[in-house]
């Protein structure tokens, strides 16, 4: 079929059903655009219904403005909020989800950073190698195949200089950018503390690459990359829909809905913008709303079959929402630092991923090219103007140095996306009630996380002006474990081959399935898992 | 530190208004033709560019050349691209007036630097949070003073000014972020 009136550009969008489709997509963000993107290469018929809607490509300079601006809120650059995105944070921590995801084609890489790191080999095995989580039911080498289809599809600047990261086989699709200047100063720290640094691989182009520009310096990656060398998934969403992908977009699932005998799902029931509500029919079904939205939908769509929410006999539904937390620290040189000039990273250290710290969990450290403010932010909520504000913003400007890491959570039950029945949305579902708390072990790794920090800053003749760790850290937006991954049905929602235990032709594509957390930034893994998905969904048809 | 039409055209791909192919348009044409549309399309669009080359020479550092030259050419592309930040400019800028006639018997646009200022901290401009909709103070912030300082501090010559070539909206490339700091 083709993409005619699907998502038309002019007039009202053709928002009714496809008769019985191969497959029906939920979401599109990465995962869900991977899906359907690899599904049509099959010659499947494949529809993707969206929640959120298409933004225009010609107006990413008018976002950037807005997020530039303070005029604006940062969660109106992608329309997040409102009724629509109401939820609940009913746990011992806030958890704020609005800031953590977009609604859209092309889902949050709209707004992402764009890092793009393997897991390693440690993070599948976490409990016969330490002791602690869970172990995944597929490991590394089961992966691999599919990072390196991953990098292609996403455009992945690299360089195959970390000797902390896992084999590969092949370069990156594009070589690295280079490092900052700062970058420099901090080699010669962490030189003197022992500490390799290494390049970063990136989702954006540092070359042009598949009609798209490569990086021209905007600075503003999140949460908006005007020349699109930063990977959305809206570019495989736009390819898809080109060899015949039909993408429904402002039409959110209200649930999927079970056939009679509770096997299999028949249809996902989604309203339109002018308040109609239709059924979609498919064979398969892949569920890729990401980690929140994708076991909200799940418990929303209860049935007699399904009495604790579809495909959840385990209870596991919503169950080990994992995080990944943010360590940092940061202060000013003696000298110019050269910040702000590009919105990303050029270097890291995975050194202390795979440690022997006593009872603590991988540390992903980070060396950030846009430590301090932003002129041009700063001039815009300042108090004055004229030669003062020119002083302020040359003594505020140029000296700052800042590093920032992750740490991974472990699987814990009691952290959980659940339903908030006191609450409903814009359709009357209620909204997901987000139960999150950190442990010990965590905070005892964000310390650590400092400790090392600390030490590249006793070497740089900087001093130190803040810290975040363990009493005031905060989450990196990268929801994790809500459909987690195994073999057993009882402890598991999807098996691996990322379909549901329960039902027959539902599958999960997102990081919803993950079983451990790991440190690393999600997204590659994701679109990896997704690929894998539709290679079992097609096997399947 | 002199403003060139280099820079305007910068401020304008920052500011979104517009892109690459607009602004090597623009920047081969020059901005007669937009200004001369913005002249023809917009009542009072003349009186708005004046008033916001009026803040400019205000908030605008000393050391800064070419203010008028900089702020017209910029605020004339702007304005015919933007009709609803047209029709919003002008509102505010009908408080602004009323203020500069209250203080020193003139319109806004009239009056001289120093002036200026004045009737800008009178509005309480200089603190307001800015927002399109809000009060005068908050109206005058956002459609004149932190229009201004974006296209300035946005700009590489602006931010050259604070030890940036390339600030953060700028497409500046991605040589800039590797330079040591004497070059």
């Amino acid at each position: 079929m083709t993409a005619a009136g699907s998502g038309g550009r002019t007039g009202t969008p053709d928002r009714t059903p496809s008769p019985r489709v191969d497959v029906c997509v939920v979401g599109a963000g990465p995962a869900g655009a991977l899906v359907a993107s690899r599904l049509v290469d099959r010659g499947h018929e494949v529809v993707v219904l969206e929640a959120g809607p298409r933004f225009d490509r010609a107006d990413r300079r008018e976002r950037m403005e807005r997020s530039i601006r303070p005029a604006h809120g940062a969660r109106s650059v992608w329309n997040v909020g409102g009724e629509r995105d109401a939820f609940t944070a009913s746990g011992e921590r806030f958890y704020p989800l609005n800031v953590a995801r977009v609604k859209g084609v092309g889902g949050s890489t709209l707004h992402w950073q764009g890092m793009v790191m393997r897991l390693h080999e440690s993070d599948f095995e976490r409990q016969a190698r330490d002791g602690v989580g869970a172990d995944w039911p597929i490991d590394y080498a089961d992966l691999r195949p599919y990072y390196s289809e991953a990098e292609r599809a996403l455009g992945v600047a690299g360089d195959a200089d970390n000797p902390f990261a896992p084999p590969r086989e092949e370069p990156f699709p594009m070589p690295a950018f280079s490092p900052s200047y700062s970058d420099s100063l901090f080699a010669e720290a962490c030189e003197e503390a022992g500490i390799a640094m290494h390049s970063v691989p990136n989702a954006r182009n540092s070359q042009p690459r598949d009609d798209r520009s490569e990086c021209v310096g905007y600075g503003t990656c999140q949460p908006v990359c005007p020349s699109g060398a930063k990977y959305s998934a809206d570019a495989t969403i736009e390819a898809a829909e080109s060899k015949g992908v039909r993408v429904l977009d402002s039409v959110p699932v209200q649930r999927l809905e079970p056939t009679d005998d509770g096997e299999r799902v028949g249809a996902a029931v989604y309203t339109t913008p002018d308040g109609e509500e239709h059924r979609q029919e498919a064979r398969q079904f892949v569920l890729a709303a990401g980690g929140v939205e994708t076991p909200r939908l799940l418990l929303l769509s209860k049935a007699a079959e399904h009495p604790d929410g579809l495909a959840n006999s385990s209870g596991a539904v919503g169950r080990y929402f994992m995080e990944h937390l943010f360590a940092g620290t940061g202060g000013r040189a003696d000298r110019a630092t050269r910040q702000n000039h590009v919105g990303f990273n050029t270097s890291e250290s995975h050194q202390f991923y795979d440690n022997d710290f006593e009872k603590v969990d991988p540390i992903k450290l980070e060396f950030l090219n846009y430590a301090g403010p932003s002129p041009v932010e700063m001039a815009l909520t300042a108090d004055e103007w004229g030669d003062d504000l020119l002083d302020s913003l040359r003594e505020a400007y140029g000296t700052h140095l800042a590093m920032g890491g992750l740490v991974g959570q472990l699987p814990r039950a009691r952290n959980r996306v659940a339903l908030d029945p006191t609450t409903t949305d814009d359709h009357g579902n209620p909204v997901p009630d987000i139960q999150w708390s950190l442990d010990d072990r965590t905070r005892r790794t964000l310390a650590k996380a400092n400790d090392l920090q600390a030490q590249v800053f006793d070497h740089l003749d900087a001093g130190v002006e803040w810290v975040v760790g363990p009493e005031n850290t905060g989450p990196a937006y990268h929801h994790m474990g809500t459909t987690r991954m195994g073999e057993d049905p009882d402890e598991s929602v999807v098996n691996p081959r990322l379909r549901t235990h329960d039902v027959a032709n539902l599958t999960v594509a997102s990081s919803s399935v993950f079983v451990t957390s790991g440190a690393m930034n999600p997204t590659l893994t994701i679109a990896a898992l997704a690929l894998k998905a539709a290679d079992h969904v097609d096997a399947d048809l | 530190m002199k403003l060139t039409r280099r820079d305007a055209v910068a401020a304008l791909v920052g500011a979104g208004v517009i892109g690459g192919a607009g602004a090597a348009a623009l920047a081969r044409d020059g901005f007669q033709a937009d200004s001369n549309a913005a002249n023809g399309e917009g009542e009072g669009t003349e009186a708005i560019v004046e008033a916001l080359v009026g803040t400019a020479r205000a908030v605008y550092p000393s050391e800064v050349e070419n203010v008028g030259g900089f702020v017209e050419t910029y605020a004339a592309t702007k304005l015919a691209r933007r009709p609803d930040f047209r029709a919003g400019a002008a509102d505010a800028l009908s408080d602004l007036d009323a203020e500069a006639r209250i203080t020193f018997d003139a319109r806004f646009a009239a009056l001289d630097p120093v002036e200026s200022e004045t009737v800008l901290r009178r509005t309480g401009a200089e603190t307001a949070e800015p927002d399109s909709e809000g009060t005068t103070a908050e109206q005058v912030r956002y459609y004149f003073v932190n229009e201004v300082l974006y296209a300035l501090y946005g700009s590489p010559t602006g931010g050259e000014l604070v030890g940036i070539e390339n600030p953060q909206g700028h497409p500046g490339g991605t040589d800039s972020y590797r330079r040591r700091p004497d070059r």
